[in-house]
C-alpha cells in the first residue's frame, strides 16, 4: 500500500450516515461488517433475519433506495448516504398493522415467521409497481424468498389480498 | 460467516480505481454488485488484501446506444437491461436473458460486467455475450484494450482479465431490425444456474430461409460455448422443425462437462439439443413476428 492510498483508504472502521426507516442514523462501523449486521447488532432491527449469509435464502432482504436486496450481500459503508427500509417501515405498532401485514395475519401467509419481514417487504415492492399479477406470476415474483414452512399458497394468496386492499375492490387478477 | 479483514477502497473515478487495481494487483479484488463476491467472502473462499469498490463510480453507470452498438458500464445493474427501452430495441436478446438471472432481489444489485467477470459456465450473460459477438473492454495504467467474448472467456470461472486491470464495458453489437431472437435454459428451480441454457439470433431471407443463425450455450463445458457446427448446419436451409432438430444435434460433441450432483454428462448431451432446438425455434418465431409486424 502507498502511503496516500494507506492514508484516504486504510482505516478498518469509518462513520456512515444511513436514513433508515425515514430516520438518519450515523454510526462508527467495522468497513467488513455487512449491511445485514449492522441492521440487527448496531440499530437492533433483528426483524432483518439472517438465514445462510450467502445470498440463497433471501430472508435478509430490505428495500435498499427503493428496491428489495439481499443485505447479507451488502457492507454497511456501501449504504453511506442512501435509504433502507426495514419492515418496522410499514407499522413497528401491532395494534396499527399495515393493510400488507394485515392480509398475511387473516391468509395466514406465515408459520414461524423467519421469511415473514421478508416476504412482506417484497409484497410492498409488488404491489407498488402498480401491476395485477396471476397466482402463477406472484410465486415467480416471490422466489428469491425461500419460506421453509408454509408451501407458499397461503403467502399468494396473501399477496393477492394484500393487492386487493390496497387497489380497492375492483381489483382481480386470480388465476 | 463473516467476511475476513481487507482494505476498503472506495474510488470516485475509474482512473483511480485502476491506480488501485494496479497497486495492488492480484491481491486486489473488483467490488461490483457483490452477488457472487460477498458470498465468496462471507465463506472465506476468497480472502483479497484490498476490496475496490466501483459502486461510487458514476462514469461507469452509463448504457449508451450508437448506430452500431450498444454499450454498458461496468456499474450497470443486470434489472436496468429488463427495464431500458434502448437495450429492448437495440438488443432485444439481452432483457430477455436477464430475466433468467437469479431472482428480482439479486439482479437489483448484481452487474452486467460483473457476471462476465465472474464467468461462471452455465450464466446467462456470458452465453449472451457469446451468441451476440460481444466485446469486453479492460482498462489498465498502460491504456484501453478491448476483448472478444470468444477469447474473454478462458475457463470455468476463468477470463483473459490481468489482474491489473478492471473491466469498464461490455459493447454489445446492435441487432438488426429483422432478426429474431430466442432464448431457453432448464433450472431445477426458478433463479438457479442453468443445467443448460441456449441463446439463439437468426436472420432469414425473403423465402424464409436462414441467411444467418448464431447460437450460445450456457452449462455444458468450462466455458460458454459457440455452437458453430449447428449454425453451419442451418444457413441456407428453411426453418422446419426436422432440419432444426437435425442441426441441434451437432450440439452433442460439444458437451464437455461430467457427470456432477446436478445431472450427468449424458442428460446433459440430451438437455443440450433441447434447449439448442427450442431457442432457435423461438428465434424463428420471433423473426416471423418482426416480419409480420412491418
Ligand atoms: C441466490 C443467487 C442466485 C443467482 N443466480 C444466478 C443465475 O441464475 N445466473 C447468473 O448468471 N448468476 C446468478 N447469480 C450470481 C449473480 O447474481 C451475480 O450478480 C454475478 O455472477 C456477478 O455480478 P456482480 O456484479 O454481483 O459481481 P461481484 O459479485 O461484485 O463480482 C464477481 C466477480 O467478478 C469480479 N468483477 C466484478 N466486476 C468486475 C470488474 N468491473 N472488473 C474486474 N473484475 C470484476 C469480482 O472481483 C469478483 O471476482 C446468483 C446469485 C445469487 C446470490
Ligand atoms: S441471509 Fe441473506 S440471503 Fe440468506
Ligand atoms: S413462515 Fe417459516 S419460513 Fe416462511
Amino acid at each position: 500500500m502507498t502511503t496516500s492510498t494507506a492514508a484516504k483508504y486504510g482505516t478498518a472502521r469509518r462513520a456512515v450516515t444511513v436514513r433508515v426507516n425515514g430516520r438518519h442514523v450515523t454510526r462508527e462501523v467495522s468497513t467488513r461488517t455487512t449491511l445485514a449486521d449492522f441492521l440487527r447488532d448496531e440499530l437492533d432491527l433483528v426483524s432483518v433475519h439472517v438465514g445462510c449469509e450467502h445470498g440463497e435464502c433471501g430472508c435478509c432482504t430490505v428495500l435498499f433506495d427503493g428496491l428489495s436486496v439481499r443485505s447479507c450481500l451488502m457492507l454497511a459503508v456501501q449504504a453511506d448516504g442512501h435509504a433502507v427500509e426495514t419492515v418496522e417501515s410499514l407499522s413497528a405498532n401491532p395494534a396499527e398493522l399495515h393493510p400488507i401485514q394485515e392480509a398475511f395475519a387473516e391468509e395466514q401467509g406465515l408459520q414461524c415467521g423467519f421469511c415473514t419481514p421478508a416476504m412482506l417487504l417484497r409484497t410492498k415492492e409488488i404491489i407498488d409497481a402498480g401491476r395485477e399479477m396471476t397466482d402463477a406470476e406472484v410465486r415467480h415474483e416471490i422466489s428469491g424468498i425461500l419460506c421453509r414452512c408454509t408451501g407458499y399458497q397461503n403467502i399468494v394468496n396473501a399477496v393477492q389480498s394484500a393487492g386487493a386492499k390496497l387497489r380497492g375492490p375492483t381489483a382481480g387478477g386470480r388465476d | 460467516m463473516k467476511p475476513p479483514p481487507f482494505t476498503y477502497c472506495d474510488p470516485e473515478s475509474v482512473d483511480e480505481a485502476v491506480g488501485l487495481k494496479s497497486e495492488y494487483g492480484a491481491d486486489s479484488l473488483v467490488l461490483a454488485g457483490g452477488q457472487s463476491l460477498l458470498p465468496l467472502l462471507n465463506m472465506r473462499l476468497v480472502r483479497p488484501e484490498a476490496l475496490i469498490d466501483i459502486n461510487k463510480i458514476g462514469d461507469l453507470q452509463k448504457i449508451e446506444g450508437r448506430s452500431d452498438i450498444l454499450e454498458v458500464g461496468a456499474g450497470v445493474r443486470q434489472y436496468e437491461l429488463e427495464d431500458h427501452a434502448l437495450v429492448g430495441e437495440l438488443v432485444p436478446l439481452l432483457p430477455e436473458a436477464a430475466g433468467y438471472i437469479g431472482h428480482i432481489e439479486t439482479r437489483h444489485r448484481g452487474t452486467v460486467c460483473g457476471s462476465l467477470a465472474h464467468a461462471d459456465p452455465a450464466a446467462e450473460l456470458p452465453c449472451t455475450a457469446v451468441t451476440l459477438d460481444a466485446t469486453v473492454v479492460a482498462r489498465s495504467p498502460s491504456g484501453t484494450r478491448t476483448i472478444e467474448a470468444q477469447h474473454f472467456f478462458q475457463g470455468r470461472m476463468a477470463t483473459a482479465l490481468e489482474p491489473e486491470e478492471v473491466l469498464v464495458a461490455v459493447r454489445y453489437p446492435v441487432t438488426p431490425q429483422a432478426a429474431g431472437h430466442g432464448f431457453v435454459e432448464v433450472a431445477r428451480r426458478v433463479g438457479d444456474l442453468a443445467l443448460a441454457g441456449a441463446a439463439a439470433v437468426v436472420n432469414l431471407d425473403e423465402n424464409g430461409h436462414f441467411t444467418s443463425v448464431s447460437v450460445g450455450v450456457s452449462g455444458i463445458s468450462d466455458t460458454p460455448v459457440r455452437a458453430r457446427a449447428v449454425e453451419n448446419a442451418l444457413i441456407g436451409e428453411a426453418p422446419t422443425e426436422e432440419n432444426i432438430t437435425r442441426a441441434a444435434d451437432e450440439i452433442v460433441p460439444s458437451v464437455t462437462a461430467g457427470d456432477d450432483i446436478h445431472a450427468t454428462r449424458a442428460y446433459r448431451r440430451h438437455l443440450a439439443t433441447v434447449v439448442v432446438r427450442r431457442a432457435i425455434t423461438a428465434a424463428v418465431a420471433s423473426a416471423h413476428e418482426r416480419s409480420d409486424g412491418k
